[in-house]
């Protein structure tokens, strides 16, 4: 009752609803908050580096030498390693997934359907050294035979990447996939289509904004992925010729030079996290415009 | 002659047996209706005709469905029949992509490939379907843009577009305001010149205004079939005479 102010049972009562209000304000906070500060450390870390070395002698120059006096700073043979490596798992990794994604929604058995999905959902949960390893002692082999080379290369790299980023591009896919209303499969077959015709040409266009965003998920995957690219990829430091080239990309070259980094060395690996990260953001923004789109 | 010929015709979802012992003639270049209440087994029956009930899972046909004498549950490609028997849906389904792609897809499915060639047949079909004028100057335009009636019109023209010798409507006015339905009962009546066609439909006044002959369905099983002008003057079922004037359904 409203008059009874001195009741100390709705006392405790109104204290314990504006304390959970509060404790629920503060974990959806949370993560707000986790992405502001990395923003602000990763900048106020990165950003005097970039100046320092010169914004544009960071971003394009060609030479990575920390060690030379003076040090050379330019990431732009890191970025280059993270863009090809990227395009080639998307590459490999993007049409088997779409045509996994269609088969799982649209053609597969019943009872084949029960172990392809959660044979790609073991696929989404290995940690990424074990696919590292996997590709140390299959992928890199198997390439150096083939092409009778070294076999740490952006091609190693690219098809580990593929199937490391297979579990995002089909999830995401078959999901939106399976969104496509029955009608327009109906439709195309009362046309006398055949169901491959029909899937290849009414399905998956229907659903090109969800694979789209797949296909994006999946980028921003292989480009921040570290541990598995840096034992496939070799990691030298220098534009690449041709896929057979070993690579380093943004993400190994932070780690392989932080742990004996010091000073503008130290700054200028930070520098390039930051480069990762708007790679990374401007991904975000891409899937944020499509799922707006998509609506 | 007759297009459809339809003997002893069984239809079972799983154990349940959704049309019973179905003899009919279906003639060729004319209107036929089918009309019942709902769940009588009508729409059922107008898919076992190009055999989308393959894609109900449990669904079992036993009987004979000849189509120009051959039976099209064992001598015929179903891909091939459905472009023989084509259908227009109760909800308008025009497929996310523009009025000009709609109307190709289906002779692209079939292997035409020619720009002039297809130009023309999305001419030919659009004008069949009488919305031509309407959108010739839009034909670039997302289908699904364009109004309900619009887009069944689409839905016929896509239909069309393949040359079929059937046309299967499954209740195509539905979903529709009074002006398009009325503008697409017209387009079926000029284009029973050139196609046999099937009507499903919840309205007796438009069975009895576009049809040339009617079949009435009850709980899966065909009551009375025959000339719409008998059916609707003096049926000879009592059941036919309830439905149809209004006492139940």
């Amino acid at each position: 009752m409203a008059s009874d102010k001195g009741d100390p049972g709705q006392k405790s009562q109104k204290f314990w609803e504006n304390f959970m209000k509060t404790l629920f304000f503060i974990s959806a906070l949370t993560s707000v908050i986790a992405v502001f500060l990395i923003c602000i450390f990763l900048f106020a870390g990165g950003i005097p580096a970039m100046f320092k070395i010169g914004l544009f002698e960071f971003i394009f120059g060609r030479k990575w030498a920390p060690n030379d006096v003076p040090p050379l700073f330019g990431i732009l043979p890191m970025i280059m390693g993270s863009i090809y490596i990227t395009g080639g798992a998307i590459a490999v990794g993007v049409p088997t997934g779409i045509l996994t994604a269609a088969y799982m929604a649209r053609l597969c058995p019943q009872n084949l359907y029960r172990v392809l999905k959660p044979a790609v959902g073991v696929l989404a949960g290995i940690p990424s050294i074990v696919y590292g390893f996997f590709g140390m002692v299959v992928i890199v082999p198997l390439v150096s035979q083939v092409f009778s080379a070294n076999g740490n290369t952006i091609l190693s790299a690219s098809i580990l990447l593929g199937i490391m980023i297979l579990p995002t591009v089909i999830g995401i896919s078959e999901t939106a996939i399976r969104a496509v209303p029955e009608s327009y499969y109906e439709g195309s077959l009362a046309l006398g289509a055949s169901n491959e015709w029909s899937i290849f040409f009414v399905i998956l266009p229907a659903a090109k904004s969800g694979i789209l965003a797949a296909v994006i998920l999946g980028v921003g995957r292989a480009i921040g992925e570290t541990m598995a690219v840096i034992m496939v990829a070799g990691g030298q430091p220098r534009l690449p010729n041709s896929i057979l080239d070993g690579v380093r990309t943004l993400t190994a070259n932070i780690v392989t030079e932080m742990p004996y980094a010091a000073d503008l060395h130290r700054e200028a690996l930070i520098a390039t996290g930051v480069v990762l990260f708007v790679f990374i953001l401007i991904i975000n923004l891409l899937v944020a415009l499509l799922k707006r789109g998509g609506n | 002659m007759n297009k459809f010929s339809i003997s002893q015709l069984y239809l079972y979802y799983d154990n349940f047996c959704a049309l019973t012992d179905i003899n009919i003639d279906i003639e060729d270049k004319n209107i036929t209706a089918f009309i019942g209440p709902s769940g009588c087994g009508k729409s059922t029956f107008l898919k076992t005709l190009n055999r989308m009930n393959d894609l109900v899972d449990g669904c079992k046909v036993t009987g004979e469905v000849l189509l120009d004498g051959t039976n099209i549950y064992k001598d015929v490609d179903t891909n091939l029949l459905r472009k023989r028997v084509g259908m227009v849906f109760q909800k308008p389904n025009p497929f996310p992509m523009s009025v000009y792609d709609n109307i190709a897809y289906g002779p692209r499915a079939h292997g035409v490939k020619s720009k002039a060639m297809l130009d023309e047949i999305v001419e030919k079909s659009l004008q069949s379907a009488a919305i031509w004028d309407e959108l010739k100057d839009r034909l670039r335009k997302p289908a699904l843009a364009l109004s309900g009636g619009q887009q069944q019109r689409i839905c016929i023209a896509r239909a069309v577009a393949v040359s079929p010798e059937v046309l299967l409507m499954d209740e195509p006015t539905s979903a529709l305001d009074p002006i398009s339905t009325s503008k697409i009962e017209d387009l079926v009546l000029e284009l029973k010149e050139k196609y046999t066609i099937i009507i499903v439909t919840h309205n007796m006044q438009q069975a009895a205004r576009v049809s040339d002959k009617t079949a009435f369905f009850l709980l899966g099983e065909l009551i009375e079939y025959g000339n719409t002008n008998d059916i609707f003057s003096m049926p000879t079922h009592k059941k036919t005479e309830g439905y149809i004037s209004g006492r139940f359904g």
